[in-house]
């Protein structure tokens, strides 16, 4: 086994002192134009950028309560300022829930409060002008989204939802990022986030099929868009490649074979993680959970799994009726859309899988604090 | 009539047409308002009645906080229960007769104002001295508290340091709601104690007191977890239906 430093348990977490700026300089790389163009933003920092981005942010918070009740509640009280990883892990205090809404909120305040267009230093308000929006383009990339401090929040302010409308904000200025928004414009167009095209998945499937035989000896196999399965599985694109991912459609793979399920991939939805969301783009997350509708439509399936991951199953489990249903065409004695970890549970209750503890027990796991409540 | 009943009984018929309107625009805003998506926090009930339930807990033992937070929370749950006595032993000086309960409940508002000027105390002890809660604070935060500390010490002050003329007071009072205004007694500290009071219902709506109206309509909190089995629409019906429940 490798070796580990292992940080002494702490009876009570130690909260960081602030430490102002230290995380001001770190920001990911911007979109290229034809990232941006293809997902329907503009290219480049369009004219007049500050009303518009201050036009854009009414028309959100107009559609969308979560927004209006977010940004008038905060009373600063301070529980969420020691809840986020990255002020935790990095000290600078604008990555405190708090103080990160507080950029957005700044903003709104001035622009659509009473007290902020009139007395904008009492209450903390800001122009909307290049400063605010280079702290916004670091700091809103500095929030993976996870909700924690939604958790612990009195009035439930999930900083996700300010994060993810400022992204949009940005985006409609001109202003992307390139990891999400490149990616978005393959899985629309390839079917998945790495933009592997349908003979690279299919080769890589059967490369799987012939790991799982060679170490089990048995045949199990990796179907691809095969008409009249029961189950179409839907898994972030990460499980095709990537170590340990690649171990987890493995399994789903050995457990659908050993409860002689009829299951599928599809090449066009082969991507679970919607990256729609990441980007707070409405349209965005439709237009890909959709391929999954197509998919299911296509291929005749009965019920849809979904892989692990769990900004994907935020947006499976709570989006995905929403963004592209109904469902009225599938079986309507199961769940839509069903967790692989829902199926294997159930079939582990009906003694349908049989299961070897040995096979792992190398293996020290520890529990992981959630990627998203 | 004197200048100050004159002003007193103005300003507080502006600060209670502003509290009202203000809030019930809010209000309005806040309920028709559509919720795009669902996105209750886990752990969310699957039901109305758990929805209920979470709400309730929510709203008068601050749950979350108390997960989050012990200091916050024992500082501001002392603060807002005191409050809530602190208002219903007011009532007295707004009903003739006073109504039985509120004559019953009058020595725990009495008391519960030392309660809560401590709490508010306890709050701006954070604020100034955790560096975190420092770095968050505007000064309107800093004059909010101030606000309410004032019309604790003041009210304070004309229940255990120099009594006031209560039976003018709530005269002036009964006079306002009925429209047969009669005068505002000269004392110091009652007349800052209700200007402050004036000054807190004009800036309600316009102000982080808001939370008060806004926990009852945070999607995080009041929506049920059922996205797979009812499928959730951003329409106004849907809306409005789930901040009932």
């Amino acid at each position: 086994m490798a070796e580990f430093e292992t940080p002494a348990l702490r009876p009570y977490p130690e909260i960081p002192p602030i430490e102002i700026g230290v995380m001001a300089h770190s920001k990911p790389f911007y979109a290229k134009e034809d990232h941006q163009q293809k997902i329907g933003f503009p290219g480049e920092l369009i004219d007049n950028w500050q009303q518009a981005a201050v036009d854009k942010m009414g028309e959100l918070v107009d559609n969308s309560r979560a927004l209006r009740v977010f940004l008038d509640s905060c009373v600063k009280c301070g529980a969420c300022t020691d809840k986020c990883h990255y002020y935790i892990g990095t000290s600078d205090p604008k990555n405190m829930p708090v103080a990160r809404q507080d950029l957005f909120r700044s903003v709104y305040r001035r622009y659509y409060t009473l007290a902020g267009k009139y007395f904008p230093s009492l209450v903390g308000a800001r122009d909307m002008d290049q400063s605010v929006l280079d702290e916004w383009y670091s700091y809103f990339h500095q929030c993976s989204q996870c909700r924690r401090c939604s958790v612990y929040c009195p009035y439930g302010i999930d900083t996700a939802e300010i994060s993810m409308a400022a992204r949009e904000i940005m985006d409609s200025i001109g202003v992307g990022q390139k990891y999400c928004n490149e990616i978005i414009g393959k899985a629309q167009t390839i079917g998945n986030n790495l933009g592997l095209p349908e003979p690279a998945l299919a080769d890589t499937l059967e490369g799987l099929e012939e790991d799982i035989e060679d170490e089990t000896g048995v045949t199990v196999r990796m179907p691809l868009d095969e008409k009249g399965a029961d189950i179409l599985l839907v898994t972030p694109s990460a499980d095709f490649f990537a170590e340990p991912h690649v171990d987890g459609l493995i399994g789903y793979a050995k457990v659908f074979h050993q409860a002689g399920l009829s299951w599928t991939l599809s090449s066009h939805a082969s991507e679970a993680a919607n990256f729609g969301m990441f980007i707070g783009s409405y349209d965005n997350m439709q237009k890909l959970a959709l391929r999954v509708r197509e998919a299911a439509l296509e291929l005749g399936v009965k019920r849809i799994v979904f892989g692990e991951c769990g900004h994907a199953w935020r947006v499976a489990y709570n989006f995905l009726n929403t963004l592209a249903g109904p469902f009225d065409f599938l079986d309507p004695n199961y769940p839509l859309p069903q967790h692989v970890c829902e199926v294997t549970y159930d079939l582990i209750q009906r003694n349908a899988l049989r299961l070897d503890p040995s096979a792992n027990d190398d293996m020290v796991l520890t529990f992981h604090d959630s990627c998203n409540v | 009539m004197s200048l100050l009943t004159i002003a007193f009984t103005l300003l507080f018929y502006f600060a209670g047409a502003v509290l009202l309107a203000g809030l019930v625009y809010r209000i309005r805003l806040y309920a028709t308002t559509p919720t795009p998506l669902r996105i209750p926090t886990t752990p969310a009930p699957t039901t109305a009645p758990g929805v209920v339930r979470r709400m309730f807990f929510e709203v008068t033992l601050f749950n979350s906080l108390f997960k989050s937070n012990k200091w916050i929370w024992l500082f501001g749950w002392i603060f807002h229960m005191a409050l809530l006595f602190v208002l219903l032993r007011h009532l007295r000086y707004f009903t003739d007769p006073v109504w039985s309960w509120v004559s019953l409940i009058q020595p725990i508002g009495k008391y519960a104002a030392f309660a809560m000027v401590a709490g508010l105390f306890g709050l701006w002890a954070r604020r100034l001295l955790v560096d975190r809660v420092r770095y968050i604070s505007s000064p309107s935060d800093h004059l909010m508290l101030a606000l309410l500390v004032g019309i604790g010490l003041t009210g304070l002050g004309m229940k255990y340091v120099a009594h006031t003329d209560i039976v003018a007071v709530k005269a002036f009072f009964l006079g306002l709601m009925y429209f047969d205004w009669q005068p505002m007694p000269t004392d110091l500290a009652l007349n800052l104690h209700l200007l402050m009071v004036a000054m807190l219902m004009i800036v309600f709506p316009f102000s982080k007191l808001l939370h008060a109206p806004g926990v009852f309509f945070s999607p995080t909190r009041n929506q049920i977890d059922n996205p797979r089995e009812k499928r959730h629409l951003p329409t106004r019906e849907t809306a409005a239906g789930e901040t009932s429940a």
